[in-house]
């Protein structure tokens, strides 16, 4: 079948190079989107839990004293590097570019997002130091229990870019892994969505009302 | 192969771009943060529209999602996610912040 | 937190057994206890004592347990529902027993009561409507859109997996340690570590994250199937009723299941890190927790009853032999119904102290719901009005939710008022609503399409007149049991409560356990009705596959279905596309040439994620924390050696197809077809005689 492939998945796909891939990849990418939405749905209750509970610091300490918007501002265009990364990574993999150019930008975003990692480790570390503990309030739970969810998820995306690298060695760029890919993209965006809201609301939205 | 590498050239024009457009609104967010302090409602209010602004890029040019009609699938299930985030987010915090005033906890 | 000696095995000890209560202090609260867990392990050990002697393993393993066929696990999750369910109507009936006993404290402990309130309704929620409900769409949609089986089939698998290994939670917590006594909404600051610090809540949380990410996954699952893998033809207008209730019912799931998931882990992150989330202290708010647990509540009622309107929509057409009257207007309620279900929350806590604007609004939104599901009931009417009705057991289940249920949403209404909300909130005025609503909506449904469609899952036929035994028994033991508890609830008896003094209540009491013996018979005649039915099957067998001379797809094919459903994929011009088939005479079609069938192979990913997540949970919840660590990093890893795994389909060649299929349709052409007078008769082997008026 020789059809010219209409865009019948939108947004990110693989395109007219890889017809096959492609359209086994509809219905799986379809589904990882409605995924994304339930899982969009779990930050943005997080998010109001945070936004009720800005005030509840209960006498620990709060936004002024324990955020770093330096580091936050490192950490944001590191993320936003990431999503420039994967989308050349996307494009390297669509327009049939050599692999190593796909490694490349694939292997680009996973040190920035190891490196996100660790500037977001340490800042809860150094917050930690300052008493910003958990335990402290409700507030410092609201905050653990949202911008490290965030980090958990960027941690698996990490994960998951790892356990690609080794299957793209073993068994080639099959549909399956270009399938794969085409999510863990889409997953590595979504993220980055969700880290504008955390500096939109938790940072910036903490350090106006808390 | 010519169609292909203009095509190419043109998607990863567009990438750059979002790329750009998103750095630019981050730096205008941080400025405004260093420059006028974030103490008052007006400059929070332009660093929400700007984190506003900064989704939309991000959707348009990361996420290719459009108002064309084979964008549409995804279109459709994120006005929904949204309508629905806007129910629950919207209605927790009138909920608990009405709660909290009744209860004298001061908040907001 | 409580300091507790935890060593290699955490908090577990032998006190957590209950036959060290019975052996320090024997009594009647000790004995049921006992009893309760006797019946678990025995129960297993009969179970795997029939699978040795009958030497079923390798079969069970081979042909159920690593299957990823929708229709072999769709019947494994109703298994495991009516498992469940015999469960869950036992306890109800010794809380009416505890309740009848008269004005005093009872034969059972206030502990051992609230453990059995808790469970009942975690139970009947979590493990028998929702895998009562998936279970069936499980088995039907892929053949009602005419589509070999669901989008992710392996996912599926999981999804049941981890619905069985968090219902086998609940199964522990009777013989290690106590379930939670903070009824099925685990209500903070009383489920907290400060309060409760006992191993009850947390076997609530883990079976309710654990199920709740199973059931996610079910909801995108199913959404996707249906918006995807409909037969060429299918638009979304020629969608049978049942298939547009379930994807509203999915993407109800996919929305709504996220705050209970968020609200059960936050209240793990209170009990176990000593996160302020809804302590009393530091900032603390319980309020967040009943605000987050309603956000899915509610959609979760509309997410089990959706389906089962669903169910009836089919059972009514059928059974009036005629097209679903107002099939637009159905729709429309269905999608109406699925996204008001997100606006009307607060309902569930009016007297919480928000102001009187907020509860108006929300009031007003939930009175509103009431306009689609009247629609739904008048359209309902109209497509029995002049139909050809047969009083077959699903109809007879049908009929009684048209009444009963009315009654049920009416009240609803009445409790949507607020200012009446304030006088009965918290009273078996309440209780006797949402049983009102939940039996003959939802169970009721989900029997009929038991009764309904078995014949489609195994060849053969239920026995009717169990069935209508069983209709009866449900039908006056429901009534029996649950009007009795608005008078009482006006009355001003609050729920839940193991004692109670005022001897004016005291009849209702005693009629309402009568009405749960009547309960307790139905689900008996609902066992010996199957019974009598594999018993009898020589003369119940339908292998044609049409015995109610049915409508939509799924009656279009063998009884029960090949694995591959169907050996060609249909083309749809209708949308009771089988029923039209039949009155131009175009059913049955030989195909002109058969295609080799990719279908999913087997895999064993959903039973070792079944049991890994049961080893998981059990570790969490009695701090083995070696164990809990163990378990996380394997469940990671066997998720990733999953994904390395890339032969995941099988050939079926075209030439095995044709051979069944022919063989098939050489037995519809040799076969009588019965007129529907003879419906229940032998005669009747699944191919239907058109009706009069169009036999030309």
């Amino acid at each position: 079948m020789r059809r010219a492939p209409t865009q019948s998945y939108p947004g990110i796909n693989l395109g007219e190079g890889h017809a096959s891939a492609h359209k086994a990849t509809e219905v799986v990418t379809f589904g990882f989107w409605v995924f994304l939405m339930s899982d969009l749905v779990y930050f943005g209750l997080m998010f109001a839990i945070y936004i009720t509970m800005i005030d509840a610091q209960a006498g620990g300490p709060g936004p002024h004293e324990l955020f770093d918007l330096k580091s936050i501002f490192a950490q944001t265009l590191i993320l936003l590097t990431s999503s420039l990364t994967v989308g050349l990574a996307m494009l390297a993999l669509k327009y049939n570019l050599p692999r190593a150019r796909i490694v490349l930008w694939f292997g680009v975003t996973l040190v920035l997002g190891l490196s996100f990692l660790v500037l977001e480790i340490r800042d809860f570390l150094n917050m930690a130091a300052q008493g910003g503990i958990p335990q402290r309030s409700g507030f410092l739970s609201a905050f653990y229990g949202l911008v490290p969810l965030h980090g958990l998820h960027v941690a698996s995306g990490c994960l998951w870019l790892i356990v690609l690298g080794i299957q793209l060695r073993m068994f080639g760029l099959t549909d399956l892994l270009m399938s794969r890919m085409v999510r863990l993209a889409l997953f590595w965006h979504f993220l980055d969505l969700i880290w504008v809201g955390i500096i939109t609301i938790v940072y910036f939205g903490g350090l106006t009302y808390g | 192969m010519d169609r292909r590498a203009d095509l190419h050239k043109r998607e990863r024009r567009r990438y750059v771009i979002g790329y750009g457009g998103s750095l630019l609104l981050t730096l205008a967010v941080f400025l405004i943060a260093h420059r006028y302090g974030i103490e008052t409602k007006g400059v929070y209010l332009s660093i929400g529209l700007l984190g506003l602004a900064q989704l939309v890029v991000q959707l348009v040019y990361f996420l290719h999602i459009d108002r064309r009609r084979s964008s549409r699938e995804d279109l459709d299930l994120i006005l929904f996610s949204t309508l629905v985030l806007l129910i629950i987010i919207g209605g927790t915090v009138w909920i608990l912040g009405n709660l909290a005033i009744r209860m004298h906890l001061q908040m907001m | 937190m409580t300091s507790v000696e935890t060593g290699i095995l955490g908090r577990l000890s032998w006190d957590a057994l209950p036959i060290t209560g019975l052996i320090r202090a024997p009594d009647a609260n000790e004995i049921i206890a006992n009893a309760a867990a006797g019946i678990v392990i025995v129960g297993a050990l009969t179970v795997l004592f029939l699978l040795t002697w009958f030497r079923l393993w390798s079969p069970l393993w081979r042909d159920w347990l690593t299957s990823a066929d929708h229709k072999k696990i769709g019947i494994m999750y109703i298994v495991f529902a009516i498992v469940m369910l015999a469960r869950g109507v036992l306890e109800g009936v010794v809380m009416r027993a505890q309740q009848a006993a008269g004005p005093g404290d009872g034969f059972l402990k206030p502990e051992h009561f609230a453990e059995l309130f808790s469970t009942h309704g975690t139970i009947m929620i979590f493990f028998v409507a929702v895998p009562f409900v998936f279970g069936v769409a499980n088995y039907l949609v892929p053949l009602m859109i005419g589509a070999r089986d669901v989008a992710f089939p392996v996912i599926n698998q999981i999804s049941l997996g981890l619905t069985v290994s968090s219902g086998m939670m609940l199964m522990v917590s009777l013989v290690v340690g106590e379930f939670s006594t903070g009824g099925w909404t685990a209500y903070p600051p009383y489920t907290g570590a400060a309060f409760n610090p006992g191993v009850g809540p947390d076997y609530w949380i883990w079976a309710i994250v654990v199920s709740g990410v199973g059931t996610t996954l079910t909801g995108i699952n199913f959404a996707v199937t249906i918006y995807k893998l409909r037969a060429p033809g299918m638009k979304f207008m020629r969608l049978p009723m049942y298939c547009w209730t379930i994807i509203c019912s999915s993407i109800l799931i996919v929305f709504a299941m996220p705050p209970l998931g968020v609200a059960a882990l936050l209240l793990a992150a209170d009990r176990y890190l000593d996160f302020h989330f809804f302590t009393n202290d530091l900032g603390g708010n319980m309020m967040n927790y009943a605000n987050l647990f309603w956000l899915f509540g509610h959609p979760e009622v509309y997410l089990l009853v959706l389906p089962a309107y669903g169910i009836y929509s089919e059972v009514f057409a059928t059974f009036s032999a005629k097209r679903l009257y107002g099939y637009n207007s159905l729709v429309i309620a269905t999608m109406s119904i699925a996204v008001l279900s997100f606006t009307v929350w607060l309902h569930h806590f009016f007297t919480m102290g928000q102001s009187a604007l907020i509860n108006a609004v929300f009031g007003i939104a939930t009175m509103l719901i009431a306009i689609p599901t009247g629609v739904k009931v008048y359209d309902w009417m109209a497509t029995l009005y002049r139909g050809r009705i047969r009083f077959s057991v699903p109809m007879l289940y049908g009929l009684a939710f048209l009444m009963l249920f009315v009654i049920g949403g009416l009240s609803g209404v009445i409790l949507a008022n607020p200012t009446i909300d304030y006088q009965v909130h918290n009273t078996l005025f309440l209780v006797a609503h949402f049983h009102n609503v939940l039996l003959p909506g939802v169970l009721f449904a989900l029997l009929a399409g038991y009764n309904y469609w078995f014949p489609k899952a195994f060849g053969f036929r239920l026995n009717e007149f169990w069935g209508r035994v069983s209709v009866v028994c449900w039908t006056v033991g429901f009534l029996l049991t649950f009007m009795p508890l608005y008078f009482v609830g006006l009355m001003g008896m609050p729920r839940r409560s193991y004692s109670w003094e005022d001897p004016s209540f005291h009849p209702y009491m005693i009629i309402a356990v009568i009405g749960a013996l009547v309960i307790t018979c139905g689900l008996f005649s609902i066992l010996i009705q199957l019974w009598v039915s594999i018993r009898n099957r020589e003369k119940t067998r339908a292998p044609i596959g049409d015995p109610w001379d049915g409508r939509t797809l799924e009656w279009s094919i063998p009884s029960p279905p090949p694995p591959y459903n169907f050996a060609i994929i249909p083309e749809v011009t209708d949308r009771d596309n089988f029923a039209a088939a039949k009155e131009r005479a175009a059913a049955y079609p030989k195909p002109e040439a058969y295609e080799d069938i990719e279908m999913p192979r087997n895999t064993g990913i959903g039973f070792i994620l079944c049991v890994l997540s049961g080893v998981w949970m059990f570790a969490l919840v009695w701090w083995i924390w070696w164990l809990a660590l163990l378990m996380t990093i394997t469940i990671i890893l066997a998720i990733i050696i999953w994904s390395f795994d890339t032969s995941t389909e099988i050939i079926i060649p075209a030439e095995e197809v044709r051979k069944d299929h022919e063989a098939w349709l050489d037995l519809v052409h040799s076969t009588a077809a019965v007129d529907r007078d003879y419906e229940i008769a032998p005669e009747n082997r699944g191919l239907a005689r058109p009706d009069m008026e169009v036999v030309t």
